[in-house]
């Protein structure tokens, strides 16, 4: 087993240095020259060539990149030129935020998804199969900025059942100590109630928005599955060795099915990481989606950099994360190895 | 085409008719894009204030926009820019997916170590954040949304291709072909190309109406396309600021007509894998 989780680790390495390359290439080995921009548009030819090496822009390429990575190995992710803060400061007080609305989005579409693919499963042509077609087919239509646009329409204009959708906290209340940054579990670990509420109802809609986009590839693996399992060997001798339905879905069935959903999990996260930057603008949550546009807005490179760094490394361990979880549930991959 | 397969599109069609909905709703869309500028009631650029934030009516079905341009005439001009950004994207990286998955599924060895590198390396980024990064980094402008996008689906055409390439590369006909004395180019592009295009097709398709999500999503942002061009994305991100106070039509109409051309191409691309692959009916 461990030999299993060390060889996953080792896998990661090659991913986590294309990331940083990547970043690093985006940057430095495209048209554009760094040092002008950073000048501003009225620099001397001294003022660019003196920046040009101050950010050691006259230096080869390997060279740069060298610095870079020492640049990096010390958690400097450089100056944002608009706020004048460091960008590591900045991304690690804006992530528990995303980190919080992602996570909860996929809560979301877990809860729905799964049952949804398992009674359409269960049920083949029935209603409920047609319903799940139609939202798998749907789901994967939906922009998701015009979705949570929609939601806080209907839900915050019309209805008035939701709080005005921008931001993490209604402006009534003071944001809890910061103890993991995520609101819903500081108010917790600190003890207040009201506060999580408050938290928990601005959460609502934008979590629902981003389910709703990685909703429809689980229900549509899940129900896949479901039905590959359930037409299989060892499920007709569990039926024939006269087992309760309920066990021979739950335990047998629906166990083994939700090894291939483990696997779309990595995909699943992809197109979440990715509409999270839509989502945290049309809400404007204060994560590290909504720090990346404004930055994009105002011509900031820096942060703009240790933005895709920074999910570009989060995917590669969420991705190790899930293959781990496989190796975990799934026994086989243990012996395999 | 002849007479059989068409015969056979004509019974999926007539058997399936939510694929024959998408295929009328898809050439209404390429007939927007084509002839939209003649067919919008108004011009889609000039502002009157006199008759902004109206709400739709008879003679703005779609209503008009803050600065009173007529929404139904900006949604129908969009079409064209729109899916000529998702369709050169797509044919870029159809073109380079393809090239670079046929060398690495048929030559194998050194090709097929690095080009598949090179797709893990761009699949292990959330792909919008790449296109992000790479449309902040090469300048803001709609071609390099284009590049962009083609690049962040590349990876998908590279491992369609590459996997039919390496089943396909000691099949009877290739060694057939390669014994009648054919270079390897005229096997590959003679041969396995062919071979393998169905089901790239509808990869093409599924891939398409994603293409026009990637687009609209980073316009949505403020990369690319800029006001007062009307794209749909844009149109949304202008209604933003208007819906929470009730003016639902300004990015109402844009993002209805968006999800309805990405609905139609994933409906497509199913209808396209039902024609091709039977088997694969879900």
């Amino acid at each position: 087993m461990l030999k299993v989780i060390l060889w996953r680790l080792i896998g990661a390495i090659p991913n986590l240095i294309g990331v940083v390359v990547i970043t690093f290439l985006l940057t430095r080995a495209l048209p554009g020259d760094p040092a002008a921009f950073f000048a501003g548009q009225a620099a001397t030819v001294e003022a660019v060539e003196q920046i040009r090496e101050k950010l050691g822009l006259n230096k080869t390429l390997p060279e740069q990149f060298i610095v870079y990575l020492k640049d990096l190995a010390r958690g400097d992710f450089g100056l944002s030129l608009s706020t004048g803060q460091p960008v590591a400061t900045e991304i690690i007080q804006r992530l528990p935020a995303s980190i919080e609305l992602t996570f909860a989005g996929l809560l979301f579409a877990v809860a729905i998804a799964l049952p949804l693919g398992v009674l359409a499963a269960t049920r083949p042509g029935s209603w409920i199969d047609q319903l799940c077609r139609i939202i798998t087919t749907a789901g994967v239509s939906l922009p998701t900025f015009f979705t949570g646009l929609l939601l806080s329409y209907v839900f915050y204009f019309l209805l008035g059942i939701a709080p005005s959708p921008l931001g993490r906290l209604d402006p009534v209340f003071m944001s809890p100590r910061a103890i993991t940054g995520m609101y819903l579990i500081d108010s917790l670990l600190t003890g207040e109630g009201g506060l999580f509420w408050a938290a928990f109802k601005q959460l609502i809609l934008p979590a629902i928005t981003m389910g709703l986009f990685v909703l429809a590839p689980l229900a549509r693996m899940t129900r896949a599955s479901m039905l590959g399992v359930l037409s299989s060997d060892f499920i007709r001798t569990a039926r024939a060795s006269g087992l309760k339905g309920s066990t021979i879905l739950y335990t047998y069935a629906f166990r083994n099915a939700l090894l291939p959903v483990v696997t779309t999990l990595g995909m699943v996260f992809s197109f979440l990481l990715g509409s999270n930057v839509l989502v945290e603008k049309v809400f404007a949550w204060p994560g590290i989606g909504s720090y990346a546009i404004e930055s994009l807005t105002a011509s900031d490179y820096a942060p703009i950099q240790g933005f895709v760094l920074t999910m570009g490394v989060l995917y590669v361990l969420l991705n190790l994360l899930i293959d781990l979880a496989y190796a975990l549930i799934d026994p086989r991959v243990g012996l395999e190895a | 085409m002849d007479a059989a397969t068409f015969k056979h599109i004509k019974y999926v069609l007539g058997e399936n008719p939510v694929t024959l909905f998408a295929f009328v709703l898809f050439t209404v869309f390429v007939l927007f894009a084509l002839v939209g500028p003649w067919i919008a009631p108004y011009d889609p650029l000039v502002t009157d204030t006199a008759r902004a934030m109206q709400a739709p009516s008879a003679a703005h079905w779609f209503g008009t926009d803050a600065v009173g341009r007529d929404i139904l005439s900006r949604v129908i001009v969009a079409t064209r820019l729109d899916f000529g950004i998702a369709i050169s994207a797509v044919a870029l990286s159809f073109v380079f997916g393809i090239a670079l998955g046929l060398a690495a599924g048929f030559f194998g060895g050194w090709w097929d170590r690095i080009i598949s590198r090179l797709a893990d390396t761009i699949m292990a980024f959330p792909l919008f954040v790449l296109a992000m990064g790479i449309v902040a980094a090469l300048g803001n402008s709609v071609a390099n949304i284009v590049y962009a996008t083609a690049i962040i689906n590349l990876p998908f055409y590279i491992r369609v291709a590459r996997a039919e390439a390496n089943i396909r590369r000691d099949a009877g006909f290739v060694e057939a072909a390669r014994l009648t004395g054919n270079s390897d180019w005229r096997i590959l592009s003679h041969h396995v190309f062919p071979n393998i295009l169905p089901p790239v097709m509808v990869q093409v398709s599924l891939n398409m109406g994603w293409a026009i999500l990637n687009a609209a999503g980073l316009s949505f942002i403020g990369l690319g396309v800029r006001p007062p061009i009307p794209e749909w994305g844009i149109m949304v991100a202008e209604g933003a600021t208007y819906i929470v106070s009730g003016a639902w039509w300004v990015a109402f109409f844009p993002g209805m007509v968006l999800m309805l051309a990405v609905f139609c191409f994933n409906l497509l691309g199913d209808g396209l894998r039902d024609m091709i692959d039977p088997r694969r009916r879900t």
